[in-house]
């Protein structure tokens, strides 16, 4: 097990490093440095704000500044924009805030999705049936962005439910639209094919031989059936966890959350690039990390599995 | 005897018959698919939403720029769907013509949904087939640099581009294209993977056909179907990346318009009464997604029976 978690990261570190140069040298390879605005700025000033932020140093030498800081210090320096202000600043004051609600919306998509799928398998060609495969039909072509504004239309505009947008510290009032929004189209997903899978799983020998053997229902589900069917839903996170992180910036736009994508969407509108590279590190990072936590736990399911 | 008679008879009859015609593999999946009842309604959403797209300037009474100024001002009051005004759609909150504003929104979201996906495919099945045939250390190579591509969160990454080298269409086109032929590679080297050792291959390669050409003119051919059932889902796919972005007012710029930029300007004016500027984009955005998933799930049962 050990080495096998050694080799996965053995590749998440690279990904990650290739992931941090890339976009420093798309930095630098863009039309205009970061300080280009629509009033031509002096040259001296040019020149000082380039000393400021190590612009002006050879692009190895910049590399590496913006390497180290970041791995030995967590340090993604100063926002080209706002000057008084450092990326992780940003990160410290959105990301608390779109964990939260991006967590409670995943623990909703895998728990609803996964019941969901399940109910439909066991009672295959039912009403509940027929629901989750409608359900996970329609989420398909209801993205977070559409979901949205239909609900706050829906719950706010029409019946005043539900406030249209906003944080408030997380009252569960301003969460459950920012919620249902995000996780409504992974649980149609998961969903779909926890149904297929559970089916698949349900129609093997050893299901027949629990049953005849006499052991309850209950129990072959429980003990035989899901873990099985759990597998192909587990290797869905890693990219459910990607879509839901980038779904999160249509949420914080879309709902006023304060989150970490609307620093993002801001910093794209104002060329902020050191915000933005810090942001999409930081996303990466976490990604790799995450697809590196359910490669273990598909390997920990599965024994057969070994890369 | 009289009933031997009759049978004889009617087998010679039936041997003078045309023989029943041989169907190639390509037959069969085109009655399978024009027998799939939710495939043909895709379809039938696909020509409709592509006639609307070609035929909708000619319709409009309004052009996409022109403001209206009788309902500037009250769009909530007189700005509503109406025949008699020619906004057949209603007007957006400029008084704009919300017609002709929705029919080059689908025109732009088609054209980025099948340009990327046609980027996409190319670069996907071409990079997939070298490294599924070639094999060995550039197939690692090549593989390694997919897996690492993979990791990227793509959405940023794009928007990262995007900003850097300005947001105009032909970046989103690029951009779009360059993110998404990772998975499509990754089955089309499967795929060759089984197919290179085919007998025709290694007839092919006997008579010293050069490699590039056996790839182009032996695999790729081979290729076709899946390619084209994974194409044919690609297209919503980047449809709604396309959607996303320009929802979040980072793609397609005024004057040009998407269906994620008309979705966003109708989500953001709903609390004033003017719900069609949500409503029409919204459902042709809706069933084209559907029109599109519909057709490849059709096509994926047609080329691909597993159940017949």
């Amino acid at each position: 097990m050990l080495s096998f978690i050694l080799k996965r990261l053995a590749v998440a570190i690279p990904t990650l490093l290739v992931l941090i140069v890339l976009s420093f040298v798309l930095m630098h390879a863009a039309p205009g440095g970061p300080f280009t605005r629509e009033r031509a700025i002096p040259p001296e000033v040019l020149a000082n704000l380039n000393a400021r932020y190590g612009l002006d140093e050879p692009l190895w030498k910049q590399i590496g500044t913006y390497l180290w800081n970041i791995v030995a210090h967590f340090d993604f320096g100063p926002s080209f924009v706002y000057p008084s202000r450092t990326v992780n600043d940003v990160i410290a004051q959105g990301f608390p805030i779109t964990l939260t609600y991006g967590a409670i919306s995943f623990l909703v998509a895998v728990i609803v999705g996964c019941s969901l799928g399940v109910a439909a398998a066991i009672k295959q060609n039912s009403w509940l049936d027929y629901l989750a495969v409608g359900v996970s039909i329609g989420a398909q072509v209801l993205p977070n962005f559409v979901m949205a504004p239909i609900l706050v239309l829906v719950f706010t505009l029409w019946l005043g439910w539900l406030p249209g947008g906003g944080w408030n510290d997380g009252q569960w009032e301003y969460l459950v639209m920012p919620v249902v929004a995000l996780s409504t189209s992974f649980m149609a997903s998961i969903a779909r094919i926890t149904r297929s899978s559970m089916l698949e799983v349900l129609a093997q020998n050893h299901i027949r031989t629990a049953r005849a053997k006499g052991l309850p229902t209950r129990r072959i589900l429980l003990r035989h059936a899901l873990k099985p069917a759990m597998l192909p839903v587990i290797s869905y996170l890693g990219p459910a966890f990607v879509t839901m992180i980038t779904g999160s910036v249509v949420i914080d736009l879309f709902f006023s959350t304060g989150g970490i994508g609307l620093f993002f969407v801001n910093a794209a509108l104002s060329r902020d690039y050191s915000v933005m590279m810090g942001i999409t590190i930081l996303i990466g990072g976490l990604t790799i990390l995450f697809n590196l936590v359910v490669d273990i736990l598909y390997a920990w399911i599965d024994p057969r599995i070994r890369y | 005897m009289l009933v031997e008679q009759q049978k004889m008879e009617s087998l010679a009859g039936r041997l003078v018959e045309e023989e029943v015609k041989g169907r190639s593999p390509w037959a069969d999946a085109r009655r399978r698919f024009v027998r799939n009842k939710a495939a043909m309604f895709g379809l039938v959403i696909l020509v409709f939403v592509g006639a609307f797209a070609l035929f909708g300037p000619y319709i409009a009474a309004w052009s996409i720029d022109e403001l209206d100024f009788m309902v500037l001002g009250q769009v909530a009051e007189l700005g509503g769907p109406s025949i008699e005004t020619g906004h057949y759609f209603g007007t957006d909150d400029l008084g704009r013509d919300l017609f002709a504003r929705v029919v080059q929104g689908t025109q732009i979201s088609l054209m980025v949904g099948l340009v990327g996906a046609a980027i996409a495919v190319i670069v996907g099945t071409l990079w997939g087939a070298i490294a599924g045939y070639v094999g060995g250390a550039t197939d690692n190579v090549m593989m390694r640099t997919v897996d690492i591509l993979m990791a990227i969160p793509y959405m940023f990454v794009l928007i990262l581009l995007l900003v850097m080298f300005g947001r105009s269409i032909a970046m989103l086109f690029f951009g779009i294209g360059l993110l998404s032929w990772l998975d499509m590679s990754r089955i089309v080297r499967g795929q060759t993977l089984s197919l290179k050792n085919m007998e025709y291959i290694e007839a092919a390669r006997a008579t010293g056909v050069s490699g590039f050409r056996i790839i182009l003119r032996h695999i790729v051919p081979n290729l076709l179907g899946i390619v084209a059932v994974y194409a044919t889902l690609l297209v919503p796919l980047m449809i709604l990346t396309e959607s996303f972005i320009s929802f979040l007012g980072l793609g397609v710029q005024e004057p040009l318009t998407s269906w994620g930029a008309l979705i966003s300007e109708g989500a953001g004016t709903m609390q004033y009464g003017t719900l069609w500027q949500l409503l029409f984009p919204l459902f042709f955005f809706v069933i084209t997604l559907f029109g599109f998933f519909f057709v490849g799930d059709g096509l994926r049962d047609a080329l691909d029976p597993k159940d017949r």
